[in-house]
């Protein structure tokens, strides 16, 4: 019997960047054969983001790119040249699902959408991930991560008046952008779970289909457990504009770096006031409940930092954890890399790669106790795969590949 | 044809708040039978929080509860009444998957735990999404979504160069826990589907948060460094931002990734002498000199509106997009020409407009049929009909408060 979940399953990806190729990673470590078609001459534009390894610029040592294509394999085919494309045919009529994020007339003008392959593989399913879908006024335009987090109501939040965010910059600010590239990756999480719903319908209907995958619906979904219903349901157009709902809940600096408090629930605060001692103020009325301390926030953020700031992060982390007081430290990279908890659950993964070396990278996102996931080999070299596709997958010969090599197809 | 890929699947749903909710939300809108086990004794506090309905406190008239459980069915259960262990053992029975995001002694505490379902229903596909993980020394701590973001380290890329470690403003732990979930289980179910087999799935939501964050992690491993925060700047491309326009507190998003679209940028603010200066002559120039260069450009774009910027600078190839606020977003007529808005239509919260499936499948598209559920609104259906109990005997267990 098989280990691997999605043994068998066969995924080809044409992808870019974070949305396809974090959604196939998806498959590929959990056992679907990911084929990964990179354009020969420039490949995935991922290989020229940092961080790379040594701090060395170059193409197989972008750590960005490593981390998102292990277990897959790596092929260069040009999809410009009518070869490229007879070839690219033959591997969709063997391929299970097909993923791609390139801005929704590249396919189209390649004649490569999904109306043209669903007849060379009728059980194909085509995921298009794109910013703004394949239909609709914007579907032309162009948007990255930071336009994606904007469209899809997250960034302006970050504009309002915000306690969570105390004392250096409470004032309205400028919309941000999640750190790294948070819409890119909410897009591919939910293009991984569409794509195999409709892999698991297949058998069922009988037939492949088309997943339209549009980031700013995604990030939209995702977001609108900040903001829609608040709009909808209460006409707020403003968080905190009202002061906050619940309290405390915030950011307050101790001696020595920040503890983030979470305190939603009426419990939270009875031993959050165990923890610092019971002091006298908390039994006044404007602290009286969690939605009342809400109102009075501004109050009571004063006699909270007062008391952090004395303190350190150790220090009162350790005595939350006792108290069963939902706060936590703000960590840094650094602090997770040392995490005891992470060491013991294993959670980082030492790859060796043959051109950018040894290092850890995140690991398995969850622990499946029959399928684990596992890592079986680095990410390719660019057209690191290109002969065991080529030769032993299509059948063709040894001379056609350096004929195929020199004429720019792959 | 069959419009639900997943109809004919049932999910045994312990989950609260909002990690769990999401993987089952998902699940529900492509047609699996999702039954929510709630209880007044241990009330989910998303139904204890606001927005309400006009302002009206109720628990059925919760706006984030009633979004993220359509297409959801709820009964009411007291799992800390021995009876109703009982009855949610019959329940796990008769179900396909368990979801669950407790701290993780709570169900095996309860004799629901892995091992006791497997007992009951051995091909089960059983998955736990707590804040650390089952194992671990941290794995009985408490834990939310919001928190994880500080503890991650994401809070720490996130934000101002020169400000406090920021928190995105959404509880991201929780969709990016759910969605990696909601993976797994189907996952699972193609392997259930193969080869017979059940399993369990143990999901830290602090593990998947660290799995979408690989730029600072790989940079701290490779090179020792901490990734800066960059507001909403960008690694390489400038300008890169979200810059004031025209109106009160309006913004437009702006990013130039290539020498052509910096050139476009320039004649479409009708600056073309811009394009020439050395200051910004390539890529890295424009990036050393962002700040000089975002002073510029907002100079332009306070003359304009967010959606003129956009309407003209994509007519030249350059991103730009308004940056919404939520009246905009759910105006949006792209949005809207897509269909994504659906009007949700619930018993106690009327009508509301609310956000619709997140992402399109041309021939099982699933639908958004029904309202969140009212707590306990489904006991009928599962107690009588699913688990054959008689009105008398049901009515019985909601005297003694099994059904609470």
């Amino acid at each position: 019997m098989t280990n691997e979940a999605l043994s068998g399953l066969r995924v080809l990806e044409y992808g870019n960047l974070i949305s396809a190729p974090y959604c196939t990673k998806l498959f590929a470590d959990l056992g679907a054969e990911v084929i990964k078609i990179e354009d020969p001459e420039r490949g995935d534009e991922a290989r020229g983001l940092g961080p790379f390894a040594e701090d060395t610029p170059h193409p197989e040592m972008s750590g960005l790119f490593l981390y998102l294509n292990t277990n897959k394999l790596g092929i260069t085919l040009n999809l410009r040249s009518t070869t490229g494309r007879d070839i690219f045919k033959e591997l969709v009529k063997q391929a299970d699902a097909f993923v791609e994020n390139n801005p929704p007339k590249v396919m189209e003008e390649l004649g490569l959408d999904y109306e043209s392959l669903s007849q060379l593989n009728p059980r194909l399913v085509m995921t298009s991930i794109t910013p703004f879908g394949l239909t609709g006024p914007y579907r032309d335009y162009k948007a990255h991560d930071l336009h994606i987090w904007q469209m899809g109501g997250i960034g302006y939040l970050s504009t309002l008046i915000y306690p969570t965010v105390v004392f250096t910059h409470r004032h309205r600010s400028r919309p941000l952008r999640a750190g790294g590239r948070q819409a890119d990756f909410t897009a591919a999480m939910h293009a991984a779970v569409a794509t195999m719903t409709a892999l698991l319908a297949g058998d069922a209907i009988g037939s492949g289909q088309q997943v339209d995958l549009s980031a700013q619906e995604a990030v939209a979904s995702v977001g609108s457990e900040a903001h829609v219903p608040r709009w909808t349901y209460a006409g707020d157009l403003e968080v905190g504009e009202r002061g906050w709902i619940v309290y405390p809940i915030g950011l307050f600096p101790c001696r020595d770096g920040y503890v983030n408090l979470f305190c939603v629930d009426d419990w939270h605060w009875d031993n959050l006031m165990k923890l610092m001692g019971n002091p006298e103020w908390a039994s006044q009325e404007i602290f009286k409940d969690r939605f009342i301390r809400g109102e009075n926030w501004q109050v009571l953020e004063v006699l909270l930092a007062d008391w952090f700031k004395e303190r350190s992060v150790a220090e009162v982390y350790q005595a939350a954890r006792r108290e069963r007081v939902p706060l936590f430290p703000a960590n840094t990279v650094a602090d997770v890399l040392a995490s005891v908890h992470l060491a013991e659950r294993g959670f980082f993964e030492e790859i060796e790669h043959p051109v950018a070396g040894r290092a850890k990278y995140p690991g398995a996102p969850y622990k499946l106790s029959r399928t684990p996931w596992r890592v079986v080999r680095p990410a390719p070299l660019l057209g690191e795969h290109n002969e065991e596709v080529y030769l032993k997958r299509l059948g063709f010969t040894r001379q056609d590949l350096v004929k195929l090599r020199e004429s720019g197809v792959i | 044809m069959e419009k639900f890929a997943l109809k004919g699947i049932r999910v045994a749903d312990f989950s609260l708040i909002w990690a769990g909710p999401y993987l089952t939300m998902l699940l529900a809108y492509m047609g699996a039978e999702v039954i929510k086990v709630e209880s007044m004794a241990h009330l989910d506090i998303v139904r204890r929080s606001p927005p309400w309905a006009d302002n009206i406190f109720g628990i059925d008239r919760a706006g984030y509860f009633n979004t993220y459980n359509r297409n959801k069915l709820s009964i009411s259960l007291d799992l800390h009444h021995a009876k109703g262990v009982e009855i949610a053992k019959r329940l796990i029975a008769i179900s396909d998957i368990l979801v669950e995001n407790f701290t993780p002694r709570v169900m095996p505490s309860l004799g629901l735990g892995y091992e006791d379902a497997k007992e009951l229903r051995p091909d089960i596909i059983y998955i736990s999404l707590s804040g650390y993980g089952a194992t671990g020394p941290l794995r009985n701590d408490i834990c939310y979504g919001g928190p994880q973001m500080y503890q991650s380290g994401l809070a720490s890329i996130t934000g101002y160069p020169d400000g406090d470690p920021a928190a995105l403003p959404v509880f991201y732990g929780d969709p990016v826990g759910g969605l990696h979930g909601a993976f797994a289980v189907l996952a699972a179910l193609r392997h259930r589907s193969t080869t017979g087999e059940g399993q369990y799935i143990d999901l830290s939501q602090w593990e998947t948060l660290l799995a979408v964050m690989p730029e600072a992690i790989m940079e701290y491993t490779l090179n020792g460094r901490l990734r800066p925060r960059m507001g909403a700047g960008d690694d390489i491309m400038a300008p890169h931002g979200c810059y004031r326009c025209k109106g009160e507190i309006k913004f437009v998003a702006i990013a130039v990734a290539s020498d052509e679209e910096w050139r476009a940028l320039c004649q479409a603010m009708g600056m073309p002498e811009l394009a020439a200066d050395d200051r910004f002559s390539d890529r890295f120039r424009r990036w050393k000199n962002q700040d000089e260069l975002d002073e510029i450009l907002e100079e332009w774009t306070q003359n304009h509106t967010p959606y003129e910027v956009m309407e003209r600078l994509q007519r030249v190839g350059v991103a730009a997009t308004p940056s919404l606020n939520v009246q905009e977003f759910v105006e949006e007529p792209h949005l809207i020409a897509r269909g994504f808005w659906v009007e949700d239509d619930h018993p106690e919260a009327g009508k509301r407009i609310l956000p619709g499936l997140p992402f399109k499948l041309s021939k099982t598209p699933g639908q958004i049929c029904r309202h969140a559920p009212l707590l306990g609104g489904d006991n009928d259906y599962v107690y009588g009909e699913l688990l054959g109990m008689a009105p008398q005997e049901i009515q019985g267990l909601v005297e003694e408060k099994v059904f609470y």
